[in-house]
């Protein structure tokens, strides 16, 4: 016989899914949320995304490629996907070099520095954010004001941070709910806020397709939002004049795109449903607390990085269970 | 709901393309090499020398211990020579080299196809025959059937499973045994269960295969010791503690038999063979192959003799095509690629799949980014991504501790990896090398 045949183990076959498949489906998932904040922000959302996501590609690109020596892979979406992400979790308004600086603190400290894609303990995109919300505080917290809103005015302040301010002052709940967009309202995305936190029903959508397309399991964004909602009505039923109802943490802030997209972010999120469980609870349970308690508005960012220490942690800890292993 | 085991799986694409071709017998080869090693266990000591004559029927070559079995010629003719020569396994092995002359039988073994459905009821009679006719595991595993059929000191078996899932992709010998070899074996099962001094069998059998299904439960609708139970189609189905676990609920505890649970398995094409050996008085000499292959001509089964070139039955199924990349023993998941298509059928292959070129090649391997499938799809419930790390690294106690013994090598693992990581070989790695430290250890 002439022909010489490929040798190899079993298995022979292999499914027909990639790395590069799951990375561009994740960011066809956040179109819906990217078209709503255009339709929101305007030009400036345009702007703020694809200046992210270049800065972001272009970063890596040089890093892999001068300082790591590597051959460059940013045609796997990792870096496009983080520069999304991290568009998504600004304020459409931030000045261009501070996006630059953001990207370059996702990609070359969160990412690259821990040796590329698979190695970062944290998710890039939030180290970028959380490091502009402590450098530019101003910035980071100053919302455009909508395309579509009545008012005369060039910043406002989110829904979390209205409420904030309010209870801070003394006000009752109640009150301060009457100048705050209703749930309906928040669960389109009608209000000011990060970028792509907006309208929470384009961002559930996205979380349907992923979970049509095998993307990601329910289990870390249910356990995220369950933990939230639980913890936050436990306090809403103890003193409903100082905590608001827990659907109002659920559709304001970042918790939607936190616990589908940041949370879910494979490299950084345990390998066990079980290790899951404790990941999206400890999320929640941060999220709420900050919320109400810390000195920020918004927690789930910090929540997901302080969990995303745990992860080698939990994954040191809880196993799988095992097929015939002894109970 | 369709019963299935919990833990794990994967579905690959079934390609079932020679479902629906009944069996045809394979014309006899001009010569075959029989292995003296077709079984798990000590390899058989051969009994004939350059020259003799052989029959059909005829013993080649004897057990070689209590986990051995007996070879059988396959055909009549001359023995050319007793040498090494390759087999699937891709190492030189020894084998008997046998040029056919006619087909000329042992007295004694009964060709016709009647079915004879009474036998004598005495399990000590039924094993004996069953060793003395040579009979492996003819799923794959090829493990001596009679060692199967002798429990433990201590140990009693409570019911007869038969492995009827074919869960691999493409492979439907077993499927075409059950539509046209059922009255067999149904005998063949009856035996069994009297060797085994079973009340219950069961036969599981994958929903894919809906005619096999209805036909065995219209022959078995008298008789309420065998049951048929339909299984969602889910892989590794077939193996042996995942049909456990499927059929009965039960769980075979890590590093034990199924015996454990009072269960033993046999494949529908074992069930067969015993009919034959205890009925008609015939050894295990042929088998029914799969040659298959979404680019060759004419996807078949045939009624192959042991031995046989896989060369003349790719012949058979309208040659080797242009694109063929790898040719593999078995079926996708499991099967091993072979070398060239010199190498013999044996009593372990259940299917030869041709494959592509661009389906042979694979990917390029990237970073692992964790998104937990491979933990997901293992049905031991292990940790496939850490294994292949330790592994890599040569931290045996590392691996020993994570259970890679426990690891049935179905693949699921390195199947489903999205970084195209070779997950299963650093694992069937690190499991030799566990398994030897363990051994010494025991010295």
């Amino acid at each position: 016989m002439s022909k010489l045949l490929t040798i190899s183990p079993s298995p022979h076959v292999h499914t027909s899914d990639s790395v590069n498949k799951i990375m561009y489906r994740v960011i066809l998932a956040l179109v819906p949320a990217l078209a709503w904040s255009v339709f929101m922000f305007g030009f400036e959302a345009i702007r703020v995304t694809l200046l992210a996501v270049a800065a972001c590609m272009v970063f890596e690109f040089l890093i892999q490629k001068y300082i790591m020596k590597e051959v460059p892979q940013i045609t796997d979406g990792s870096a496009a996907l983080t520069g999304i992400l991290l568009a998504f979790n600004v304020p459409a308004s931030l000045p261009t070099w501070m996006i630059v600086v953001g990207a370059l603190v996702a990609i070359g400290v969160g990412k690259l520095s821990f040796g590329g894609l698979g190695n970062n303990p944290f998710n890039p995109a939030l180290v970028g954010r959380v490091f502009l919300l402590i450098s530019f505080p101003v910035h980071m917290t100053s919302w455009p004001v909508t395309q579509h809103a009545t008012v005369d005015a060039l910043t406002t302040a989110t829904p979390l941070a209205l409420l904030k301010e309010g209870v801070n002052a003394g006000k009752p709940v109640s009150e301060i709910l009457l100048d705050l967009p209703s749930n309906l309202e928040m669960l389109y995305g009608n209000m000011s806020g990060s970028l792509g936190e907006v309208s929470a029903l384009l961002l559930l959508l996205g979380f349907a397709y992923m979970l049509w397309k095998n993307v990601i399991t329910w289990h870390i964004p249910t356990f995220v939002l369950g933990t939230i909602f639980v913890f936050q009505g436990a306090l809403w039923m103890l003193n409903p004049e100082n905590f608001v109802e827990p659907i109002f943490h659920l559709l304001s802030g970042g918790a939607m795109l936190g616990a589908i997209y940041m949370a879910t972010d494979m490299v950084t999120s345990p390998m066990t449903v079980r290790g899951q469980l404790i990941f999206g609870v400890g999320i929640g349970v941060l999220t709420v607390l900050i919320r109400n308690f810390g000195a920020y508005p918004e927690g789930i960012s910090f929540a997901i990085l302080i969990m995303n220490g745990f992860v080698p942690l939990i994954n040191a800890y809880i196993k799988p269970k095992r097929f015939g292993g002894q109970k | 709901m369709l019963k299935t085991f919990k833990l794990g799986g994967v579905h690959p694409a079934e390609n079932k393309l020679s479902a629906s071709k009944a069996i045809e017998k394979l014309a006899l080869p001009k010569s075959v090499f029989i292995p003296v090693a077709q079984h798990i266990g000590a390899p058989a000591q051969a009994l004939v020398k350059k020259g003799d004559q052989v029959k059909v029927g005829q013993l080649l070559a004897k057990s070689g211990g209590f986990v051995s079995a007996n070879i059988h010629s396959s055909v009549s003719g001359t023995v050319k020579k007793v040498d090494l020569a390759m087999d699937s396994s891709g190492y030189p092995k020894q084998g008997i080299l046998i040029d056919v002359a006619g087909d000329e039988w042992e007295e004694g073994i009964d060709t016709s196809s009647t079915l004879i459905e009474k036998f004598e009821a005495d399990s000590k009679k039924i094993i004996d025959k069953i060793n003395a006719a040579g009979i492996v595991g003819l799923g794959g595993a090829t493990f001596p059937t009679h060692v199967k059929l002798m429990p433990p000191q201590g140990m009693k078996a409570e019911m007869l499973l038969i492995n009827g899932v074919e869960c691999e992709p493409y492979l439907t010998s077993d499927h075409r045994v059950m539509l046209e070899k059922a009255p067999e074996l149904l005998v063949g099962i009856r035996i069994l269960m009297c060797a085994l001094e079973v009340k219950k069998a069961y036969i599981g059998i994958e929903n894919n295969k809906q005619d096999a299904i209805a036909h065995l439960k219209e022959l078995t609708k008298a008789d309420q010791s065998i049951q048929i139970v339909p299984l969602k189609v889910k892989y590794p189905q077939g193996g042996e503690k995942q049909l456990i676990k499927a059929v009965t609920g039960r769980e075979v505890p890590s590093g034990a038999l199924p015996i454990a649970v009072g269960a033993v398995v046999n494949n529908v094409g074992t069930a067969l063979a015993v009919y034959e050996a205890v009925q008609k008085n015939k050894p295990l000499i042929e088998r029914v192959v799969t040659i298959t292959g979404k680019s060759v001509a004419n996807p078949s089964n045939f009624l192959v003799r042991v031995g046989t070139p896989v060369q003349q039955l790719i012949d058979a199924a309208g040659g080797l095509p242009d694109d063929a990349g790898k040719i593999i023993s078995g079926g996708p998941m499991m099967g091993k690629a072979i070398a060239n298509t010199d190498i013999p059928v044996t009593k372990g292959t259940s299917g030869i799949l041709i494959m592509q070129d661009k389906e042979a090649k694979r990917e390029k391997v990237k970073t692992c980014i964790r998104c937990t499938r491979c933990v997901t799809v293992c049905p031991m419930g292990l940790e496939p991504y850490y294994l292949m790390t330790v592994s890599e690294k040569q931290i045996w106690e590392n691996a020993e501790d994570h259970h890679i013994m426990d690891c049935i090598e179905c693949g699921s693992c390195s199947y489903t990896c999205p970084a195209d990581r070779p997950l299963l070989d650093y694992i069937r790695l690190g499991k030799g090398k566990v398994g030897n430290i363990i051994r010494s250890r025991k010295q």
